[in-house]
């Protein structure tokens, strides 16, 4: 579990985020949701430790990750995995030598341990064939695939992703969501998700945080979603035709 | 305003260094990575160092024997006067110069690409120490690399000074040879070799520092790419002003 206690960011004059409270619980697909320039990546940036918050508290299982020792945090880090919006994988290694990388820096099992495990990552998110090319050669869809397989590698406890659908078909991002959302509850990690994609928000959205401005504006379930009286929430989800019928045939 | 701008900087590149510097969490990797580096940062600039000195040491026998050599100068002045230089400067300093355009960008740009496409961000996220993994592979790989990259440029200057004698004719053999070893001192050698360590160290901590602190795009990679060639280049004339006063 991962609480947010009174989360101030500021850059120089400008506060990008205001007193976010809140709570993402384990084994369940949390997200984060809000228009383009809302601070949700600076939330999740701040969250996994790549920005200082100005001030206010970061609690992964009861450890305050904002006073911790440097040691203490790469400790933490350990236990964490991410995908990027860009799947960041490293360009001068192949498939599988991406998956094996947190294994080799941190595992101390024997090599062929670490290849199994590797394989079995990689076998997970059914890219088992594709283990010896490069990420130039595989298409975006299964770039992100190879991501989530080097994110659990190392069995993590927090797994955070950052617009994992970005630049994805629907179909491709449909899979992508279900691959997160199994994973999430198999390995029964703490999962955060920032987006803006509503499909995975009416798909996963087991806990949705909607920022607005640097707030926090609403925080529910995509069950409740449907029937939320926050007009700003409303404004955001329901800015697609598509989603207003949805809403208007739900009410139907 | 300048001055605080670059006191900034340097604080910066000092505090990266700091971090650079640090014990490697895996040892295993590490010492992969530093293979690595030698064959990308050593070996594979054996090719452009060997033919640059050829030429430069041939070009330089011709300039020589053209412009300075007359009745009144002995015969063994061309060969002499390539050998100097060549040991003295060009295998040194000129060499890290290019090299610093050939390594120094290919440095930047990488690192600064890994910058921009987050896979620096998630290294940090995995909880590695992304400076040191990175960075200090390369320092010590093109430092390990220089003292042989600077011997290679050495021969083949000399060689090229021999091409000169053998198939332009410019200047006999012997007396090429009687240059080349008349009054040598080995001295010269180990002074352009310790330079080159300075040199490489230069050429790779700078060129990481801009790479590894880009922000923004392809725009900005080019542009660190293109600022730590120059930044280096002026810190190797800079340092080869101070180094050779200190080792004469």
């Amino acid at each position: 579990m991962i609480e947010i206690k009174n989360l101030y960011k500021s850059f120089e004059d400008k506060e990008v985020l205001r007193d976010i409270t809140t709570t993402f619980e384990d084994g369940k697909t949390n997200l984060i949701i809000g228009q383009s320039g809302s601070g949700k990546t600076v939330l999740m940036k701040c969250i996994v430790g790549l920005l200082e918050p100005t001030r206010g508290d970061i609690i992964y299982d009861g450890r305050n990750y904002v006073n911790m020792s440097k040691k203490d945090r790469i400790h933490i880090r350990r236990e964490m995995g991410m995908i990027f919006q860009s799947a960041a994988l490293f360009d001068s290694m192949s498939v599988l030598e991406n998956v094996m990388f947190p294994l080799d820096m941190f595992s101390n099992d024997t090599y062929n341990d670490r290849l199994r495990r590797a394989r079995f990552c990689l076998d997970r998110v059914n890219l088992g064939e594709a283990q010896g090319k490069f990420p130039g050669e595989i298409s975006g869809g299964m770039q992100k695939r190879v991501a989530i397989a080097r994110a659990i590698a190392l069995n993590p406890k927090y797994l955070f992703c950052d617009e994992p659908n970005s630049g994805l078909d629907p179909k491709t991002s449909l899979v992508i969501d279900e691959l997160i959302h199994d994973i999430t509850q198999e390995y029964n990690m703490t999962t955060i998700i920032n987006t803006h994609d509503m499909n995975s928000v009416m798909g996963i959205g087991e806990n949705i945080l909607y920022i607005y401005e640097g707030r926090k504006e609403w925080q529910g379930s995509k069950d409740q979603i449907m029937d939320a009286t926050n007009e700003k929430l409303n404004s955001f989800i329901f800015a697609s035709d598509l989603f207003r019928k949805v809403k208007e045939a739900n009410k139907d | 305003m300048l001055f605080f701008k670059g006191l900034s900087t340097f604080g910066r590149y000092l505090e990266l260094m700091g971090k650079t510097f640090s014990r490697p969490e895996r040892m295993r990797m590490f010492f992969k990575q530093y293979v690595k580096e030698l064959s990308q940062l050593g070996v594979d600039s054996i090719g452009i160092v060997l033919l640059i000195s050829f030429f430069i040491g041939a070009v330089i026998c011709i300039q020589i024997k053209l412009n300075i050599q007359s009745p009144w100068m002995p015969r063994f002045t061309t060969g002499y006067t390539t050998r100097e230089i060549m040991l003295l400067e060009f295998s040194s300093s000129i060499m890290c110069l290019i090299l610093a355009g050939k390594v120094g960008s290919n440095i930047a740009s990488e690192i600064g690409t890994m910058r921009v496409t987050q896979q620096i961000d998630a290294l940090e996220i995995m909880g590695v120490n992304s400076a040191g993994f990175l960075i200090l592979p390369k320092i010590l790989g093109l430092v390990t690399m220089m003292p042989f990259l600077v011997s290679f440029s050495i021969f083949s200057g000399m060689a090229g000074a021999y091409a000169t004698s053998v198939i332009g004719h410019v200047i006999s053999v012997d007396d090429l040879t009687y240059g080349l070893q008349h009054s040598f001192t080995e001295w010269y050698v180990w002074m352009g070799i310790i330079k080159s360590l300075f040199f490489a160290f230069i050429i790779t901590s700078v060129s990481a520092f801009y790479g590894y602190t880009v922000e923004g795009g392809s725009f900005e990679v080019g542009k660190a790419s293109t600022d730590s060639v120059v930044s280096s280049s002026v810190l190797i004339l800079f340092a080869d002003v101070f180094l050779t006063q200190i080792l004469s």
